[in-house]
């Protein structure tokens, strides 16, 4: 591998820079507004947790946050596991229209949201979904499911296809040789693959806002509201942002071994 | 070779309905809406291709066209090679590599419109982090005034922000890599960047393929993040493709135009996406002969 002397101090650099704008964040969330506006300072003058303080005792602020993990996670749920057999599929059989049914997931990813968000409305709104989370996770598989199943087959198209036969020819059935055996072998895949599906559903916008009033209101829209009333109110936005980044820090926790081991090809 | 079988349909079928759910109706309307002048609710005229016409011919279009196709490829020229650096400089495996890992996504987890807020105070000459750095060290930077420094801020921001999302790939396809091409690379006294191009390189063929289209398609749809931290300007000129779709879609409330306009949109982001996409099928395959 590359010498450690240099790897070491680039990742440092880079892990520092990329820190800083977040670091600059948390810094905003700890101060009060004056001083945020007032002048530059590298750290609170005056420490305050009034901003969380209100995020946590206010519901329309905390329940942002239970809407958006409720939605999420079924999304995330319901994308991956109707990704994986898709997914197999691709990277097993060839089958009547199989290049450009993969080709054509990928450009339900690729519709500009701005004009697009009205026929969502209308949609949701003729069968009677709007302002549930179903709805949201529903409209978000459009952009997760593609891409799930697009990271998955490369995963599994990395996996010699002489692991089926010899699983078949030991006597597994199909889904006890997909749980028992080719799960695990591409657990990296699925570690990153729902990382995915939690990150994109989590810090979107635009559709979650348009299916959404009040029952289902995600958190990114709480926050466009701080802009309102007496200007802006900087500390609690930023403590908003501060807390946004809590749950996927914790997904990415959880499967951080999935994507670190990867699978190494002697151990079936 | 893959067998050919046909029941391999049923294992699709739940994604092509998840999916088809939200994606046909919506894009069948937006045709609708495409080649019809609506008036009121339920009064419409057909119109042809009137629509299409004009967006072809409007001028602004093109500048935005142009700026977009320019801040997309600056993307892919900047995120995708830093990714693969910074993948393989992250060490394979201990709380070490758990870590980074975590610090590495955390720019993802925020939601854009913060994004564009944390960027708008981060990079303010008087408060902000960056801008003061900037302007001590001597340059005058102020990205609400000046064209250029509005684009490096837009760019910077979105470095910082997506750059993770390749070094994620590349750094789960890298630990898809067993290690026995390593051990025999070492007998043959391969170079480290012999092992990069002849190992690592292919291998990670497919899930750069993933991250460069998820960047360009992206990167070409940005829209929450700009119009947050610039409002499109100073002037237009960091009106990207998306925002200035908006204004006219919401502001103008033109919906035949609009549609018109997605469409197109749609298609050239298809197009470039098709055209990436079997170009990097071939490449790997060359690599494999």
């Amino acid at each position: 591998m590359m010498s450690k002397h240099i790897t070491r101090p680039l990742l440092a650099l880079y892990l520092l820079l990329s820190l800083l704008p977040i670091y600059w964040m948390l810094n905003m969330s700890l101060k009060t507004n004056a001083e945020i506006v007032g002048t530059l300072t590298l750290w609170p003058q005056n420490l305050t947790f009034d901003n969380f303080r209100t995020i946590f005792t206010d519901p329309s602020w905390y329940d942002g946050y239970i809407n958006s993990i409720i939605y999420v996670l079924i999304n995330m749920v319901l994308s991956v596991a109707i990704a994986l057999p898709a997914a197999y599929a691709f990277s097993r059989y060839r089958f009547l229209g199989d290049k450009h049914l993969f080709f054509w997931l990928l450009t339900n990813r690729m519709t500009p949201p701005a004009v697009f968000l009205l026929p969502f409305f209308q949609l949701y709104s003729t069968v009677g979904l709007m302002d549930t989370h179903v709805a949201v996770a529903l409209a978000h598989m459009v952009f997760n499911v593609p891409l799930a199943v697009w990271i998955l087959e490369g995963f599994m198209s990395g996996v010699p296809k002489e692991i089926d036969e010899t699983a078949y020819i030991d006597g597994y059935s199909f889904p006890a040789f997909f749980v028992k055996i080719f799960l695990p072998m591409i657990k990296a895949g699925v570690g990153v693959t729902m990382f995915f599906c939690f990150m994109f559903s989590w810090v979107e916008l635009l559709l979650a806002r348009t299916l959404t009033s009040v029952n289902a209101k995600p958190i990114a829209a709480t926050m466009t509201r701080t802009v309102s009333a007496a200007g802006m109110d900087w500390g609690v936005l930023a403590a908003a942002g501060v807390l946004t980044i809590v749950p996927g820090a914790l997904v990415i926790w959880f499967v951080r071994h999935y994507i670190a081991k990867g699978f190494a090809m002697g151990r079936v | 070779m893959k067998p050919y079988n046909n029941r391999a349909w049923f294992l699709i079928l739940p994604v092509i309905l998840a999916v088809a759910f939200s994606a046909i109706l919506p894009l069948m309307t937006i045709v609708n809406y495409s080649v019809q002048d609506i008036l009121g609710p339920g009064q419409s005229v057909f119109v042809g291709t009137e629509w299409f016409q004009m967006v072809m011919r409007d001028s602004e279009l093109h500048g935005a066209l142009l700026r977009q196709i320019l801040f997309s490829l600056s993307v892919l020229a900047i995120e995708i090679p830093l990714g693969i650096l910074i993948a393989l400089t992250l060490p394979a495996q201990g709380w070490r590599a758990s870590l980074a890992l975590v610090l590495i996504a955390l720019p993802l987890l925020i939601p854009w419109n913060v994004v564009g807020t944390i960027w708008q105070i981060f990079g303010r000459g008087d408060i902000g982090l960056l801008g003061y750095t900037i302007n001590q060290i001597g340059f005058s930077y102020n990205y609400s005034a000046n064209p250029i420094d509005a684009w490096v801020t837009v760019l910077a921001m979105d470095v910082w922000h997506w750059t993770p999302l390749v070094v994620l790939l590349c750094y789960a396809g890298l630990r898809a890599i067993p290690d026995a091409y390593y051990q025999a690379a070492k007998i043959d006294g391969a170079s480290r960047w012999a092992v990069f191009r002849f190992i690592q390189l292919p291998k990670l063929r497919n899930v750069l393929m993933i991250a460069v289209l998820l960047r360009f398609m992206d990167s070409f749809m940005i829209y929450t993040e700009p119009f947050v931290l610039t409002g499109g300007g100073p002037g237009s000129t960091t009106t990207f493709l998306s925002q200035y779709l908006t204004t006219k879609a919401v502001g103008q409330f033109d919906l035949g135009p609009a549609a018109a306009f997605s469409l197109i949109y749609f298609l050239i982001i298809l197009l470039f996406c098709f055209v990436l996409y079997n170009w990097m099928q071939r490449v790997g395959t060359g690599d494999a002969k």
